[in-house]
């Protein structure tokens, strides 16, 4: 290899990493800035964390967007792992097209379709069968676990495509009951890929404006959707310090599942 | 005669009765996310179908309905085509589809030479540097498009990052008046579906075998005509499936345009959202979205045809 080359790529790639972290950097940076002025640096202070936790508006909102995502979250891994399961240990059955467009078609799906459909859903199923009676959590976390399922299904499949079958299959010769074998030796093998399938379930749902917006109703705001609100008013240093916390939490979280999942990816090498 | 049909329908009963203890298991871990999926996913398009043929009307919910009972005690069925009329007419809505299909195409242009070089480093680093650099580029995806573009507010705006440091070094006199125009939605498209270019080229040139080049080096190729004679044609798979990962999405972007762009940045998402929010025109915004869907139906059967292709072949390796 010529010396030239290494040095044009390591450019390109220092110009793409600085390009998706200088905006998250300066997020945090001003977040610490004592002063209103976005522009001008006040000296450091942690005052606009103080704020933040003394608005009760944004505290709601927070609670709201955590539950919505801890029930879709759930419930996507449990369906998602299902669908990723028949996909990858089935064969060829009947409905195998349809549920392999249908969890991969949400996947690129633009939100405002996925948002816009579901409203009309139950806002059609409100005139026919009288539910759902409101909208608000329970109309939120059933669409953000439509297209939570498909990522869930994508992260299992790959996992038991990956995995050896021989266990399974000399579980099942033994005459283990295939229930047994899912519980006994499948579940424990993709536990770390269901660690990250939920993870990504959660944060895709704390983070969704477009899909609450139309599936929301009064009272019942999410976090973006607060955000998204105030954003439009301009930029404060209220939205640099939620925007901070909400960073600093999703990088651990990640950290950790990937922590989880190196760590169990060389045991299983090793053994 | 009716005896007969009965015992045929009880024998078809009775092989289902079978087929279904034979395979309880399968059927349920089938049909529990394919119900769903069918419930959530695929019938509220029939309905957006259904209330795209409607009028608008004042009340709850605001449009009108499809099936009437007349005066006369007909059944009527009004299917109104006026908002596809509207649609195709208005040059406000024509301007807004091919302003959406331009920024994705120019975004997932720019996505493309950006993210190469980046995936090639990564797949090319040493295993233990490069889950290091895959991290840093999955980290951002994990943050909603809502905050990314928040970022990228304060790092475009007048008197924003970008302008600072530009000023400080001398290199332009006058801030550049980059938000709220076309060239800030198309940076926040690449800002945010970057991640999403990267990830499948990454995969496809880390089982790109490298000796290849080595041996067209032997032969005497330089590095230029062995990169493109060699390693792009294998990376066409990661390319197209990149590509259609950040083109999809970015044709129904919403959030990207209404925050970065101005007000002439008009794509069929903003459009969608304002005739619904602003305008609570139900049945033109559900015309919008049938027409975004045929907009973007061609892309997404090819993605979903090469995603099918490339998890069969890794069920094919180890099967």
């Amino acid at each position: 290899m010529n010396g030239r080359r290494p040095f044009v790529l390591y450019t390109a790639m220092a110009f793409g990493y600085a390009f998706l972290y200088l905006p998250i950097v300066a997020v945090i940076v001003y977040s610490f800035n004592e002063s209103r002025m976005v522009t001008v640096w006040g000296g450091f202070s942690t005052k606009w964390y103080g704020e933040l936790f003394q608005n009760q508006q944004i505290l709601d909102a927070a609670q709201r967007s955590l539950l919505i995502a801890t029930v879709t979250a759930s419930l996507a891994v449990v369906f998602g792992t299902l669908a990723g399961l028949a996909l990858a240990r089935f064969g060829r059955f009947r409905g195998r097209g349809t549920l392999g467009l249908l969890t991969s078609a949400p996947l690129v799906m633009p939100e405002v379709i996925l948002g816009l459909s579901s409203l009309l859903l139950f806002v059609s199923l409100q005139g026919l069968i009288g539910w759902p009676e409101r909208r608000g959590l329970t109309t939120i976390t059933i669409a953000h676990i439509t297209f939570c399922i498909c990522y869930v299904t994508v992260i299992v499949r790959s996992r038991l495509v990956q995995m050896d079958h021989a266990l399974e299959e000399a579980a099942m010769d033994l005459g283990a009951r295939p229930w047994k074998v899912f519980f006994v030796i499948t579940l424990p093998l993709i536990a770390p890929a269901l660690v990250a399938g939920w993870l990504l379930a959660f944060t895709l749902s704390l983070d969704d404006l477009v899909v609450a917006s139309f599936t929301s109703g009064p009272g019942s705001s999410t976090l973006p959707m607060l955000i998204y609100s105030k954003v439009k008013l301009g930029v404060t240093p209220e939205i640099n310090a939620l925007a901070t916390i909400i960073i600093v939490l999703i990088a651990i979280a990640v950290t950790l599942a990937g922590v989880v999942m190196h760590r169990n990816a060389t045991q299983a090498n090793n053994r | 005669m009716w005896a007969t049909v009965v015992a045929d329908l009880f024998r078809v009963v009775g092989t289902w009765g079978r087929e279904i203890r034979d395979s309880r298991g399968r059927y349920v871990v089938t049909a529990l996310p394919l119900l769903y999926l069918i419930a959530f996913f695929l019938v509220p398009f029939l309905f957006v179908l259904k209330i795209s043929f409607a009028t608008s009307a004042i009340g709850q919910p605001p449009y009108t309905p499809l099936v009437a009972w007349g005066e006369d005690g007909a059944l009527t069925i009004r299917l109104v085509f006026d908002n596809y009329r509207f649609l195709l007419g208005d040059p406000l809505y024509v301007g807004a589809y091919l302003n959406s299909l331009r920024f994705a195409t120019v975004a997932t242009l720019a996505c493309l030479v950006i993210g190469y070089p980046i995936a090639y480093g990564i797949a090319r680093a040493r295993p233990a540097i490069r889950v290091v650099l895959l991290v840093l580029v999955i980290l951002p995806f994990w943050t909603s498009s809502l905050l990314r573009s928040y970022a990228l507010i304060g790092i475009l705006r007048t008197n924003g990052v970008l302008n600072q440091i530009l000023l400080g070094l001398g290199v332009i006199d006058q801030p550049l008046e980059i938000l709220h125009s076309n060239l800030a939605v198309h940076i926040g498209i690449v800002y945010n579906y970057l991640p999403f270019m990267i990830l499948p080229l990454v995969a496809t040139l880390m089982r790109l075998d490298f000796t290849l080049l080595e041996a067209a080096a032997d032969l005497g190729a330089r590095p230029i005509s062995a990169f493109l004679r060699v390693t792009l044609p294998l990376s066409i798979p990661g390319i197209v499936a990149g590509s259609l990962l950040v083109f999809i999405p970015a044709v129904g972007e919403f959030v990207i345009p209404d925050l970065l762009g101005g007000p002439d940045s008009l794509t069929i998402g903003r459009v969608l959202w304002t005739e619904f929010f602003t305008n609570r025109d139900w049945p033109l915004a559900a015309a919008v979205a049938v027409a975004m869907l045929m907009l973007i139906v061609i892309p997404i059967m090819l993605f979903e045809y090469f995603t099918e292709r490339e998890a069969r072949r890794g069920e094919g390796r180890t099967g």
